[in-house]
């Protein structure tokens, strides 16, 4: 049973007041908060367990060792993948992309060949590639999106050729929440021969995913929007590709043996993890998994999409307000704006009201280029929020615009 | 008046206020008049980018004064451009140099100044202040 009461009372910080209001969180989509139990966890290890990983003989590396590679294997079970070695802890989204950027270039991309992401990906899921590119004389090519923001399926297969060798798009674009099309994209690249990476930090916490049924070859994902700790991620790659890609960073934990003539990289998964991890983030993050299987992803799904409805309904009936993003396909955020009133100016009101909105170009430029604007107000939804508060946030942007006009 | 003295005016024009909403009227109101700024002068050299609100700033020199013009596309933004300028507009470059900007602190704005806010003014009070360097070594020295 889905109880929202008790969920919120397993975050503690939900329970302040922010400028004499009672907090309303609504910037999910740039971090979540924390249950008890991650929190918990967290300080457990730091009093109870905190050993490094995989180094010592005694009690404590063997505590935390075994934590930490249980962990691995919750995600592995989150995600589904087929085996554990697939799971590859990294600082987060961006990290995990560069990994791929760096690894899968340096082995696949060569002059000449084109790299495919989406006109409305957030920075790390562009700058990575241009990078790639830049080094290897490669070429990035957009598959447009629709007016609504919708990615035009027609449009991204006339852009695949013999010379894509790799598909770069998120499963949830995180500036309008739109769910994009994976399944058809991943299908029609492979059989054009490119493989694919999906950016799934604005998904995993929402959805289900399942990385062998959807057959993506990479699948990426942040800690902290998922419940867990800030500064671990997580980068799902098939076996065979992970393998045949080269390290992406030298240290200790990803060599077999050294010495100064020859060194022997590790096997999956630590030849891809140099130096000491983020165990205790690591650690965080399948405790989050704990959580969010407690609650079901099915009730999760259910809620969340409940609330994004409710808000759709809601905010439409605002004179003058505009939501960017339209689709039946969307999970878990709202992007607006006000006319003539500047997002900036609305955030700032909003704030007052103690509701936590984010604001500007969610670190999507060309997509908010491709809707002609500079920036949005975007409130995004996590499984403690209610429709009490969009009716707070509904009548704080009347608030506002009244302020402002 | 001296810089410090319309900082003191503004303080006590703030004072009566103690609900939040009723400052930010205020500021909304201030941000309203403040004087036209020439579209023409929305240069890229004028522009501060913020990665929220944009500033737009331009200065003059004439008879040993200061004269600041400034737009912003946010008008709380635009509330506190008006206020900074009434501090240093018709200023010498020495009084722009060695003012100490304590009023915005003082009226409970300093929200809008931390660099998280990206909206360009804190880099507008540091172009203000290099403004009139620049003014006073072309002119002064």
């Amino acid at each position: 049973m889905f109880e929202i009461e008790k969920i919120r009372k397993q975050f503690p910080i939900l329970k302040q007041k922010v400028n004499g209001k009672d907090l309303v969180y609504l910037d999910n989509g740039a971090t979540v908060q924390k249950p008890e139990q991650v929190i918990d966890i967290i300080n457990k290890m730091y009093s109870q367990y905190n050993s490094n990983i995989h180094r010592g003989v005694h009690y404590l590396s063997n505590k935390s060792t075994e934590l930490y590679e249980g962990s691995r294997e919750t995600i592995r079970k989150f995600i589904n993948a087929g085996v554990t070695e697939e799971i590859i802890f990294t600082k987060g989204t961006t990290d995990a992309i560069n990994l791929i950027a760096f690894s899968f270039g340096e082995k696949f991309i060569n002059e000449g060949d084109e790299i495919l992401i989406a006109e409305t990906e957030h920075h790390s899921n562009i700058v990575p590639w241009q990078m790639l590119c830049k080094r290897k004389k490669a070429h990035i090519k957009v598959i447009p999106a629709d007016e609504n923001g919708e990615l035009i399926l027609s449009e991204y297969k006339k852009l695949l050729n013999k010379k894509t060798k790799l598909v770069a798009v998120a499963h949830v674009a995180n500036s309008t929440g739109i769910i994009n099309p994976i399944e058809e994209i991943i299908a029609e690249a492979h059989k054009s021969g490119a493989k694919v990476l999906i950016d799934g930090a604005q998904a995993v916490q929402h959805k289900k995913v399942d990385v062998q049924q959807l057959n993506c070859d990479f699948y990426v994902f942040s800690g902290h929007k998922m419940y867990a700790e800030t500064g671990i991620g997580v980068l799902y790659g098939k076996k065979e590709l992970l393998e045949e890609i080269p390290p992406y960073q030298g240290g200790g934990d990803m060599i077999k043996s050294v010495s100064f003539a020859k060194t022997e990289y590790a096997d999956l998964p630590l030849k891809f993890e140099a130096g000491t991890s983020n165990y205790v983030g690591a650690i965080s993050m399948g405790e989050a998994v704990n959580f969010i299987n407690s609650i079901g992803k099915a009730n999760l799904e259910r809620h969340e999409t409940e609330l994004l409805k409710y808000a759709e309904e809601k905010l439409s009936l605002i004179d003058g307000l505009t939501i960017y993003g339209k689709s039946e396909n969307k999970t878990s955020a709202i992007s607006f704006l006000l006319h003539r009133i500047h997002f900036y100016d609305v955030g700032m009101i909003l704030d007052k009201l103690g509701i936590a909105v984010r604001t500007g170009a969610h670190c999507a430029e060309p997509t908010m280029k491709h809707f002609g604007i500079t920036g949005t107000v975007r409130a995004s939804f996590a499984v403690y929020n209610t429709k009490e508060e969009i009716d707070i946030l509904s009548e704080g942007i009347l608030k506002a615009q009244k302020m402002l006009s | 008046m001296t810089t410090e003295q319309i900082q003191n005016e503004i303080i006590d024009e703030f004072s009566v206020f103690d609900d939040w909403m009723d400052k930010y009227e205020y500021l909304i109101e201030t941000g309203n008049t403040l004087a036209p700024y020439n579209e023409k002068n929305k240069t890229p050299s004028n522009l501060i980018q913020g990665c929220q609100s944009r500033v737009w700033l331009d200065a003059e020199y004439k008879d040993g004064k200061i004269y600041f013009t400034a737009d912003s596309d946010a008008i709380i933004t635009k509330g506190i451009i008006a206020l900074l300028i009434r501090v240093w507009s018709e200023k010498t470059p020495d009084d722009v140099m060695n003012t100490d900007l304590f009023f915005i602190d003082k009226i409970g704005l300093r929200e809008n100044l931390s660099p998280t806010r990206a909206n360009g003014l804190v880099s507008m009070i540091k172009n203000m202040k290099a403004y009139a360097t620049a003014f006073k070594a072309k002119y002064e020295s």
